[in-house]
């Protein structure tokens, strides 16, 4: 048996653990939305990227926000630019087909090369959201009664949703999708991960900073807990900084690049005190 | 195929519907699971299950229904110990990678029984045996581009041994976990607040456009519904000695109330123990804080939905004794359980949330009232799963 699928495998700028990789090519395989939730920062949106590049397809992004409506995923009929037209006579108004303006998914569906289309974010959007695209995004093409005209995907898109969790998707749009959950990188993953975006980092450096960044994740109760993109800047600034690499792990200097919460900062700052078994200063932000 | 796993992932609490197993079907016949458990075990996954929470269920599940079925891990295991020490990587030209086309699955997986009956010992580099670092089809960190992955990390722990370890615990949803989490589940009570009632005074800007152009310029307006939430809350906290080993959990739901600002109305109230004739404003129950329960049900029509938290956990006396009150200022004229079903009526939509864990509801002798006031409100454990649920009782 010949297995004919793209086999996503990570790109040099992303390093993708192995299910989701797995998670990846089964959802291509079996043309299925992927909807991929994970921390804030660890990658989602970058997920979509990494495929376009190592697979060579074209990304076409579909950001969604509170006010999004699927409808305008598909097309817009430009009412407006239709009347200004009929009454100052610039453009024969009964064709309707030229007010017709495709939306990201339909933009998605005329490429005649295989695309991601980058669903980002979708519990942003309304509740009903999701459950008025099951249809397109399962049969892959929609009818627009305007002009009479079906538009159907040529190549069927591979379709990335990524969701922050804010609100619960409807169970018939999880049924139809497959799902794929980051797991938080583990050190051996996250030193891959630093050494991508950083090559030149050194290794104690790097080993310091990654020490003080699990030690800090660890701390009991913490509101928001640090992710990877915030260690990644928080690697660049002790870098610049030219910190001494003892220092790190001792005094967590730059902070304020890990942790955004007044409480978080007040507990790492606790914590730090009990461990080097200072007297707790009176706390200040 | 597989039909009992399906059962046990039902058993489990996995909503698992017909249809995506029907998926995983089509992925096992396309040969996506690589003919291993390990594969097995993640792409089951990624079609069957749906939410984070729900993967300690799965891994139950799973740990369940293929416990000592560990067999082609065996082979595998073999062939992991061999290849536990990769050379430096290997560069190899464009020119010797062989197209995606070659890859065949069967060929390779009969290569690999070969081999393994008639390799006996570690090997690195070189073509043929399985190990690493060669171009042999066969083991990791090769350089053959169409080769079978046999191990290297990652893939170390077997399909039941990752299930059995449990690592996605914590995202339960039965479990206590943080403000977010209620907050999350406090958001749900939005979604049937709108559009559906009330007048439409709400000028429609696009839609008036829109029908206006229609319309060939004339104007034409288009009212609608305000998304308004309509939901009005009032939150009801038991303050007394018996709810401190509890604080952090209430706190918790306090801290998720007070900044969900989608409500039209929150109002927090507290009372000891029991309601009596008095509840408080504060959670300091004192006369200066005291609210004329009387007064409170004035106040507050049944339009408010009413969350009472609380132990329930009391002296029986409490409940049902005139006088019964474990308060020194008051002397309550009516049981306490009065009171209750006096709120409960005037409140039709009610529950309480308890933050003692469901298990021990009337079987501890100290827990001996609980099933007494879960007759006059509907109780749900104070969890985000318990609180979903009894949003969705007050919803309606």
């Amino acid at each position: 048996m010949t297995i004919e699928f793209s086999q996503f495998k990570g790109s040099t700028d992303y390093i993708a653990a192995p299910d989701l990789q797995n998670s990846v090519n089964v959802a291509i395989a079996l043309g299925r939305p992927l909807l991929i939730k994970g921390e804030p920062g660890t990658g989602k949106t970058m997920l979509a990227k990494s495929i376009t590049g190592s697979l060579g397809f074209k990304l076409v992004i579909w950001n969604i926000k509170s006010t999004t409506k699927a409808q305008e995923g598909l097309y817009g009929y430009d009412t407006v630019q239709r009347l200004y037209d009929s009454q100052f006579g610039d453009r024969d108004v009964s064709d309707i087909s030229q007010y017709i303006k495709l939306g990201k998914l339909g933009e998605a569906f005329t490429y005649e090369e295989p695309v991601v289309l980058l669903i980002d974010e979708i519990d942003k959007a309304d509740l009903e959201f999701p459950n008025d695209l099951l249809w397109e995004l399962d049969i892959m093409n929609f009818y627009i009664p305007e002009t009479g005209v079906t538009i159907a995907a040529k190549q069927r898109p591979i379709v990335i949703i990524t969701s922050n969790a804010e609100k619960e998707l409807p169970d018939a749009f999880l049924r139809r999708c497959i799902f794929h959950y980051i797991d938080f990188p583990n050190k051996k993953m996250m030193a891959e991960i630093i050494k991508v975006h950083y090559p030149n980092l050194e290794e104690r450096l790097l080993h310091q900073a990654m020490e003080a960044f699990y030690a800090l994740r660890g701390i009991n109760g913490l509101l928001k807990k640090p992710s990877t993109s915030e260690l990644l800047d928080w690697v660049q600034a002790l870098a610049l900084g030219g910190i001494k690499q003892d220092r790190i792990v001792r005094e967590l200097p730059f902070l304020g690049v890990l942790i955004k919460k007044n409480e978080d900062f007040a507990r790492a700052q606790r914590y730090l005190d009990e461990r080097e078994g200072r007297r707790p200063k009176p706390t200040s932000y | 195929m597989f039909i009992n796993f399906y059962h046990q992932l039902k058993s489990e609490g996995v909503p698992v519907s017909l249809n995506e197993w029907m998926t995983l079907m089509e992925a096992l016949t396309k040969g996506l699971s690589f003919s291993s458990l390990t594969g097995f075990y993640y792409l089951a996954r990624v079609v069957l299950v749906k939410s984070e929470a729900h993967f300690d269920r799965y891994d139950l599940a799973f740990a369940k229904y293929f416990k000592g079925l560990e067999t082609t891990e065996d082979i595998l295991e073999k062939a992991l110990e061999w290849l536990n020490n990769p050379l430096p990587s290997m560069l190899t030209s464009s020119k010797q990678k062989s197209p995606f086309s070659q890859w065949d699955l069967e060929e390779l997986r009969r290569l690999l029984t070969d081999r393994l009956k008639n390799q006996d010992s570690e090997h690195q580099g070189g073509p043929r045996w399985i190990g690493t670092d060669g171009t042999s089809p066969l083991g990791h960190s090769g350089d053959n581009p169409a080769g079978m992955r046999i191990g290297g990390e990652s893939v170390n722990l077997s399909a039941v041994k990752v299930a059995a370890d449990r690592i996605y615990r914590g995202f339960r949803n039965d479990s206590i976990t943080g403000v977010r989490q209620y907050e999350m589940a406090l958001r749900k009570l939005r979604q049937f607040s709108t559009r559906l009632e009330g007048p439409k005074d709400e000028l429609d800007l696009n839609g008036t456009i829109d029908a206006t152009c229609r319309n060939a310029g004339m104007l034409k307006l288009i009212w609608e519904r305000p998304r308004r939430n309509k939901f009005k809350i009032i939150l009801l906290m038991d303050s007394a000695g018996s709810m401190d080993r509890y604080m952090q959990i209430c706190s918790r739901l306090f801290t998720a109330a007070n900044r969900t600002t989608h409500f039209k109305e929150i109002k927090f109230y507290y009372f000891h123990n029991c309601v009596y004739e008095n509840t408080y404003n504060s959670h300091i129950i004192s006369e200066k804080n005291a609210v004329k329960t009387e007064e409170f049900l004035k106040k507050f029509n049944s339009e408010y939905r009413l969350i009472i938290v609380g132990d329930a956990s009391m002296a029986p006396s409490e409940l049902l004794m005139a006088g019964g009150a474990i308060a020194w200022n008051e002397y309550n004229k009516e049981p306490g359980q009065v009171w209750l079903k006096r709120l409960a009526r005037h409140f039709p939509y009610s529950v309480w949330l308890n933050p003692v864990p469901a298990a021990l509801w009337g079987k501890e002798p100290r827990y001996d009232t609980i099933p007494l006031v879960q007759e006059i409100y509907p109780m749900f454990e104070l969890t985000p799963e318990g609180l979903e649920q009894a949003i969705k009782k007050i919803k309606r």
